[in-house]
């Protein structure tokens, strides 16, 4: 695994937060994938062997926990709740106008590598619905304009991104 | 008769401007001066206040904490842990995020007060993964807390020590249930353990004796240390004392956060004043009052009985309407009050499409462990689409109900119960718009109905 040594320092803190070694494996999870993008078979195995566990232990959480992904995704991920407070208010559409406006269906990444779009259970932000989570950030009372001025924002940040 | 006026307690800061989420600011507002106070008091007594003030978790049982508290096996010598439920993720419910994202430092105060009174060493908070900022936020709260020692080793001088740390969920809707949670801090799949034996009282984390608590009832106990226990039962009403926060979602003019005391307030006032009554032009047609497994309610139906009011047997007859937003009165209708989440539709809502809709969450979300559950949701998630998107026939409402009432009662955790209440409500009350959606369907949709499936 070759993870920024950043990330090793926090699976180091955050393994002595528990008394049981197994405890850890949804915090290293996540730290892997926030380095890595994603959870690679490579990394199961690197995770069982950090907590001396057997890898299916860790790939059982892979499996069970809707936020770890098993394939790489775009660079930007667009979550829209699908929930009923957030589908009243107009949450499909918003979703069917994100699919439209990168190209891709749910779960697929864009053809330019940009963005995976994902229709996501409640987000907990019912009273400002539609609501939409770009990466970490959350975007309330997203209606026609709002995914039409995120998706511009996105595309300018991609393209002053430098080629790599 | 005009709605009272808000009573916020718990929510005293929430959107204040300049009210910032750090130390120094909740400091400025007087902030862990009650767990000064409350430290120098014997942990018994505070149980006490606890037990004696009436809190009802908040989460969505309405369990008495107290008494939650008091079940904890003491006598084992095993340590006693406390985990914060902050997996706020029942659907129409978001209050918590506002607690942790605009005042994590009541949070931990309340903390902090119930784990010094029940003698616990190490706490967790167990945040839902889809709130990233929000862990970052109490992350850093709890290092201002230790750095002034406020939490940690011999807090405040004392002989006292307890830590708490933040662990983060990854999107499962279990993990609010007490035992799903407790799997998923060991590190496993969040499947619920079974009652008995495993009383998280008694064998909890680790197998060790457990307190979890919401959010918000971890922030009415500063409050309870504060005022009182006595003084706490003054606000609400007899048996559902405190303030209650109510999440109102869907189609009204003004939703949000509104805090009242708990049974001050009618459904009518909070829809129809404080959230401003339906969008123009249109009516309410129904409301699922505290979250979205609490059994939905048919607005123009009647609730009729015979209640306790005081010592004396008085007859009810409400509409929605009249109905008082407290625990024992929305349990008497029939549903509950659940965890606030107040979720409102209007006219222009097609109800086999809302439960559709409903169906596709319960089923997303079981966790797959008792079979009724598992297949009972998927079936009634795939008759509710196909319905919507396939051909609907007069006899899906016999086989909904069919599979609905073939859950509750068979499976390990409540969850059996939350995903079957929605269809069979939903069917009580409208059946006839599940008979007869075949006809409905082939006529236009107005612009004003949104997608729901």
């Amino acid at each position: 695994m070759n993870l920024k040594p950043t990330t090793l320092t926090q699976i180091d803190e955050v393994i002595t937060h528990y008394p049981v070694k197994r405890s850890a494996v949804l915090p290293l999870l996540h730290l892997v994938q926030e380095d890595a993008g994603w959870i690679s078979p490579e990394a199961i195995e690197w995770i069982a062997v950090k907590l001396e566990l057997q890898p299916i232990n860790v790939y059982e959480l892979v499996t069970f926990y809707p936020m770890f992904r098993q394939k790489p995704i775009g660079r930007r991920h667009i979550k829209v709740c699908r929930t009923l407070s957030c589908a009243l208010t107009g949450g499909y559409r918003v979703c069917d106008q994100f699919q439209k406006e990168f190209g891709c269906h749910p779960g697929e990444v864009s053809a330019d590598g940009e963005v995976t779009v994902d229709f996501v259970e409640c987000l907990a932000s019912c009273g400002t619905g539609p609501v939409v989570m770009i990466d970490d950030d959350l975007h309330e009372r997203v209606d026609a304009a709002k995914v039409k001025a995120l998706s511009d924002q996105i595309r300018t940040a991609a393209s002053r991104r430098p080629a790599s | 008769m005009p709605a009272p006026p808000q009573r916020r307690l718990i929510f005293a800061h929430i959107d204040e401007p300049g009210y910032t989420p750090d130390l120094p600011c909740y400091l400025k507002h007087g902030g862990y001066a009650v767990m000064r106070k409350a430290f120098a008091r014997k942990p018994e007594e505070l149980i006490d206040e606890v037990k004696k003030s009436g809190l009802r978790g908040r989460g969505g049982a309405g369990f008495s904490c107290g008494l939650k508290w008091t079940l904890v096996d003491r006598k084992s010598g095993k340590p006693v842990y406390l985990i914060v439920n902050a997996d706020e993720s029942e659907p129409g419910t978001f209050k918590d995020r506002y607690i942790i994202h605009q005042d994590p430092h009541q949070l931990l105060e309340g903390t902090m007060i119930s784990c010094f009174a029940n003698n616990v060493k190490q706490a967790y908070i167990y945040i839902r993964g889809e709130m990233p900022q929000g862990a970052r936020i109490l992350e850093k709260a709890i290092a201002e807390a230790r750095a002034a020692n406020l939490v940690g080793r011999n807090i405040l001088g004392t002989n006292y020590s307890c830590d708490i740390f933040v662990h983060r969920g990854a999107g499962a809707y279990i993990c609010g249930e007490e035992t799903g949670l407790i799997e998923s801090l060991e590190g496993k799949r969040a499947n619920p353990r079974i009652k008995p034996p495993y009383f998280p009282a008694v064998l909890g984390l680790y197998q060790c004796p457990t307190i979890v608590n919401n959010v918000e009832t971890l922030c009415h106990v500063k409050h309870i240390a504060d005022m009182g226990g006595e003084a706490y039962t003054r606000i609400g009403t007899p048996n559902n004392t405190g303030t209650r926060i109510f999440c109102v979602s869907g189609h009204v003019q003004r939703p949000g956060y509104y805090e009242f005391e708990c049974g001050k307030i009618t459904m009518g006032q909070l829809l129809n004043e404080v959230c401003g009554g339906p969008r123009p032009g249109r009516t309410f047609k129904a409301v699922i009052p505290g979250g979205s497994s609490a059994k939905v309610m048919r607005f123009g139906e009647r609730y009729k009985g015979r209640r306790k009011v005081g010592a004396d047997m008085v007859d009810y007859d409400w509409g929605v309407e009249d109905v008082p937003m407290d625990f024992d009165s929305l349990g008497l209708i029939g549903t509950m009050g659940g965890s606030g989440g107040v979720i409102v539709m209007d006219d222009s809502v097609n109800m086999v499409e809302a439960l559709a809709n409903i169906n596709a969450f319960y089923s997303h979300e079981s966790c797959g462990q008792c079979t009724p559950c598992r297949e009972g949701s998927l079936w009634m998630k795939k008759i509710t689409t196909r319905m919507v998107h396939g051909t609907a026939r007069p006899e899906d409402a016999a086989l909904l109900k069919g599979v609905a009432d073939q859950i509750p009662g068979r499976t390990i955790c409540a969850f059996g119960e939350a995903c079957s209440w929605p269809t069979q409500s939903f069917l009580a009350k409208f059946g006839d718009e599940f008979r007869n959606y075949h006809e409905t369907k082939k006529a236009a949709k107005s612009a004003a109905a949104a997608p729901l499936i």
